[in-house]
């Protein structure tokens, strides 16, 4: 099978004649200058599909994010103030990730404006832009690069035009830089041209972008433009937000997942308690309403409700493996010689929370005809649509504020949140800040469903003649706006795709097998809606990865081959084997280790980029025997060297930020993060139940290398370090123990490390002793 | 209702609240001082960490009705206050290590990187690697890294 390779230049690609750095763009009357672009510009068609390959190698998620834009088109825009700053509100969402800063850079460049003049913010719901104001999938750069820099330019043309009036010089003889612009006769600064530059009505012009070669600031490294509001407090979240009246809410939740309140049965000493304004009984729990959200939690404890089961009550773990067991699909036969071996994994990967710091979080002000909410949304023109819809109000009535969230991890896709805050706010006709408890935010907040996933490979010889994988899983939910987007976009999936499943569609749109390795086949197959799932980081392919991973490793063990020669040697594309031998050269791959301690290396590729992970681990009793209070020690990773080409790395130093969290986040999926579901509700309630990565399972080595640009477009980068990392731990562990892994995390049959919060009340007591222990 | 008097970043502040309200609350729900985050509230996360009397504090965890009008309480918002300038080192340190992702656990972050940089002081030492591995803090956007270097970087800007 030959790989297909997107052109790398997409220059290379224009008819002669027709110049791919020119596009339309406006200028819109206002009183100071706005420019505006097409927020579906610049996005390259899809390629034709062959057969052979697979479907991600063509046509990934993020042409279909991209694609899904084209139909809806419609402007975004930049304005410039008479104090020299420009402004922009981004129709994407901020969690952390970084994309405030990026599109900040990309502003400055095609501008040329200092960096610290732009100002980006989040747009607030926009439901004209339909399916272009989701984000995910690592989308944000891919989709916005173009439109972005276009309304840059737009608003630099239109700067320098009113610079040569003022200044009586031809354009032709101005320079514009640092915000300043310069002609023979003189100087004029963007604010002196702000209102100059303002057109009256709306015009068409036709920009021409920079050289990427003439960048400035795109590609080098540059701090988080928000930065000092993150070190000196003065960056808010949802709950940091002041609204009139909007009092402290929260909801006390039945004792089995997803169960129903049936009644109250102590209301009125409910309401008596001191700081509690107001109880309201709502389909999924019990809210409570006070001056402080300490009187909240001391409410929800002293309620009495009687409740109805959840739909999985009395369920465990066990039950739902044999029920993934048993909705795994036959392998299909293989090619059979007497001289074939095969070479099977079968992974079971236990549910994963994607619990952010930030709790799912709202405020909602709803009134008897218009309402109004703020909160971290990844897709708000979805949660607009359903919140309206549930109010019973007009789409138009209800405003959605994006506000900047702490963390998403895919979490945010969902608006379960702010949903409730509008329920809660019509049940009590008061405006609400309504926050999750952490003990809920854990148990009850949507989680990666468990899943499993089969590998078999056919070895002849040395060479591969064929390799399956197989990935059954809970039903991961995608009614947060991505399935209408799906939807609308099948028509023009490439042949076949578009009868798939939205969970099909996804999934075969970001997995492929970058190895050459005959004849190739991923499927996916889902079951069970019950459980409370999304999307998280990084979606099937750490899963995916890390069966595919190990059983790269059981391959080049049966050809008596070194895994990263093997690997090397069999991966089709070019970046991929860039980013691994990167990662063998600088993490001296194959030198000694003492027994007990392995490396492991993986790659991955996926959204428009590669990866590499190489690392080392630690399984030794100094490691496993440490005594952790009220933690998890286990097998220590001391050293990762991760390598990652985007195609166009913006932000270097955001990226690399994001691949030390991914790596963070890959050690966990491997070693120490589960759920356990005992009779009927998720065992973990707090940070010191669910085990993400903590100080003491840092590696003490990180070493992150982000390649030069190799494409010249952006790739995306919120998710891109978390597979390729897991995949590795998951191979530095089974070459350390000798035991390949059957499930993830490796800890998950261990004895549960903490004693168990009660389920009812549903959230543990606020501690009064914190005053003993101070540090 | 019961008025309850500390002070608060330099100034004396006097609530009306029950005794009984954690400070984590008083001061996010009543005094609009939203640094200190909530993250858990059972003094497990760390996200509220702040300071009393300059030792490293969890104010999730302490009942308003137990501090004394004389308790110095210190959130983020009043660190740099403590050493005169704009910027604490700590905070500096974390701005050049570009330390932040999403930011929501960095309050707490900074504010127990001070008090574990004063507490080995006072053990007449410096930090050590087993320091940092003993933070509890959580990060869940995986920041670990570029605190450790942030926290040796500004230990030694530390007077
Ligand atoms: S909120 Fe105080 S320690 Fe978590
Ligand atoms: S920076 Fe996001 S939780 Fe730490």
């Amino acid at each position: 099978m030959s790989a297909v390779h997107r052109p790398l230049d997409p220059e290379a690609v224009a008819p002669p004649g027709v110049d791919r750095r020119s596009f339309v763009g406006y200028v819109l009357g206002g009183t100071t200058l706005v420019a505006a672009a097409d927020l579906a510009l610049g996005a390259e068609p899809a390629a034709a599909v062959p057969t052979v390959p697979q479907p991600a190698e063509l046509y990934d998620l993020n042409d279909l994010l991209t694609d899904a834009a084209r139909p809806t088109a419609n402007l975004i825009r930049i304005e410039l103030h008479e104090d020299g700053t420009a402004s922009f509100a981004l129709p994407r969402s901020e969690n952390g990730q970084g994309v405030t800063t990026s599109t900040a850079m990309l502003i400055a460049e095609e501008l040329d404006l200092p960096l610290d003049k732009v100002r980006v913010t989040l747009a607030d719901a926009r439901p004209e832009l339909l399916f272009n104001q989701l984000t995910g999938g690592s989308n944000t750069t891919i989709s916005t690069y173009t439109p972005v820099r276009v309304a840059a330019a737009v608003a630099r043309g239109a700067l320098l035009d009113a610079a040569a009036v003022l200044l009586g010089d031809e354009v032709a003889k101005l320079v514009a830089k640092g915000g300043i612009v310069q002609g023979p006769s003189g100087t004029a600064s963007y604010g002196d041209l702000a209102r100059a530059a303002a057109s009256r009505t709306d015009r068409t012009v036709r920009v021409r972008l920079k050289d990427p070669s003439r960048f400035r600031v795109v590609g080098t490294g540059q701090g988080r433009v928000d930065a000092r509001d993150a070190v000196t407090g003065r960056k808010t979240f949802a709950t940091d937000l002041q609204v009139d009246g909007a009092l402290p809410t929260m909801v006390c939740r039945a004792p089995t997942l997803n169960g129903e309140p049936r009644r109250l049965r102590n209301e009125a000493e409910v309401l008596a308690l001191p700081g509690v304004t107001d109880v309201a009984v709502l389909p999924f729990g019990v809210a409570v309403r006070a001056e402080t959200f300490g009187q909240c939690i001391d409410a929800v404890r002293a309620m009495k409700v009687d409740w109805r089961d959840g739909p999985v009550a009395g369920m465990s773990d066990d039950d739902v493996v044999r029920e993934l067991r048993r909705a795994q699909l036959p392998l299909p036969a293989l090619p059979n010689t007497p001289l074939s071996r095969t070479v099977e994994t079968d992974v079971l990967c236990y549910f994963r929370s994607n619990s952010a710091m930030d709790t799912n979080s709202a405020i909602a002000d709803v009134r008897e005809d218009r309402a109004e909410i703020w909160s971290a949304l990844k897709s708000p023109i979805a949660a607009q649509q359903r919140i309206a819809e549930v109010l019973g109000l007009p789409q138009d009535r209800v405003d959605v504020h994006v506000v900047q969230g702490g963390g998403s991890f895919g979490r945010r896709l969902f608006f379960d949140g702010a949903l409730e805050a509008a329920q809660v706010s019509r049940a009590m006709g008061k405006p609400v800040k309504l926050m999750w408890h952490r003990a809920d935010d854990a148990r009850v907040g949507r989680g990666h469903p468990m899943c499993t996933s089969r590998v078999r490979a056919v070895v002849v010889g040395k060479k591969v003649v064929a390799f399956q994988q197989s990935h059954t899983s809970i039903e991961t939910d995608y009614r947060h706006g991505l399935g209408e987007l799906i939807t609308a976009t099948a028509a023009s999936l490439p042949t076949g795709l578009g009868n798939l499943g939205f969970a099909e569609t996804i999934f075969a749109l970001t997995q492929e097998v970058p190895y050459d390795f005959g004849v190739v086949t991923q499927t996916l197959t889902e079951t069970d809606d019950r459980f409370n799932t999304g999307s998280m980081r990084n979606i099937y392919s750490p899963d995916v990865r890390a069966a595919g991973e190990l059983t790269v490793d059981k391959i080049a063990t049966v050809v008596k081959e070194d895994p990263y020669e093997f690997r090397r040697r069999h991966l089709r594309d070019e970046r991929t084997r860039a980013v691994l031998e990167k990662v063998a050269e600088v993490g001296d791959w194959g030198r000694a280790m003492p027994a007990g301690t392995a490396q492991g290396i993986a790659i991955h590729k996926e959204y428009k980029g590669a990866s590499a992970c190489l690392v080392e681990l630690d399984c030794r009793d100094v490691q496993t025997g440490r005594d952790i209070r009220d933690g998890v020690g286990g097998p220590r990773v001391t050293r990762v060297t991760f390598a990652v080409d985007v195609g166009l790395p913006v932000n270097p130093r955001g990226l690399e930020a994001q691949m030390q969290g991914g790596i963070m986040d890959g050690i966990a999926l491997a070693l120490t993060s589960s759920m356990h579901l005992r009779d009927g509700h998720f065992l973990e309630a707090s940070w010191d139940n669910y085990f993400y990565t903590r100080q003491w399972n840092v590696p003490p080595e990180v070493e992150v290398i982000v390649m030069p640009p190799t494409t010249g477009v952006p790739g995306g980068a919120g998710e891109a370090g978390v597979a390729a990392s897991f995949a590795a731990v998951a191979c530095a562990y089974a070459r350390a123990t000798g035991r390949s892994p059957s499930y993830f995390p490796v800890n998950h049959r261990d004895p549960v490390e903490f004693s168990v919060k009660p389920y009812v009340p549903p959230v543990p007591p606020s501690p009064v002793n914190g005053l003993k222990k101070i540090v | 209702m019961p008025k309850q008097t500390f002070r608060l970043n330099g100034r004396t502040v006097t609530v009306d609240v029950h005794p009984d309200v954690r400070v984590l609350w008083v001061l996010r729900d009543l005094l609009g001082v939203t640094g200190p985050k909530y993250g858990c509230g059972i003094n497990v996360c760390k996200a509220c960490t702040s300071h009393v009397n300059g030792r490293g504090f969890n104010p999730c965890a302490v009942r308003v009705g137990d501090l004394a009008a004389d308790d110095e309480v210190t959130t983020i918002e009043g660190l740099a206050g403590t050493v005169d300038e704009d910027l604490h080192p700590m905070q500096q340190a974390w701005l050049d290590r570009d330390v932040a992702q999403c930011g929501y656990c960095q309050p707490g972050q900074i504010m127990a990187a001070v008090a574990l940089v004063r507490k080995v002081r006072r053990e007449q030492r410096e930090i050590e690697d087993a320091d940092l591995d003993s933070i509890r803090n959580i990060c869940r956007c995986g920041t670990y890294v570029r605190i450790r270097e942030a926290i040796e970087q500004g230990a030694r800007a530390m007077a």
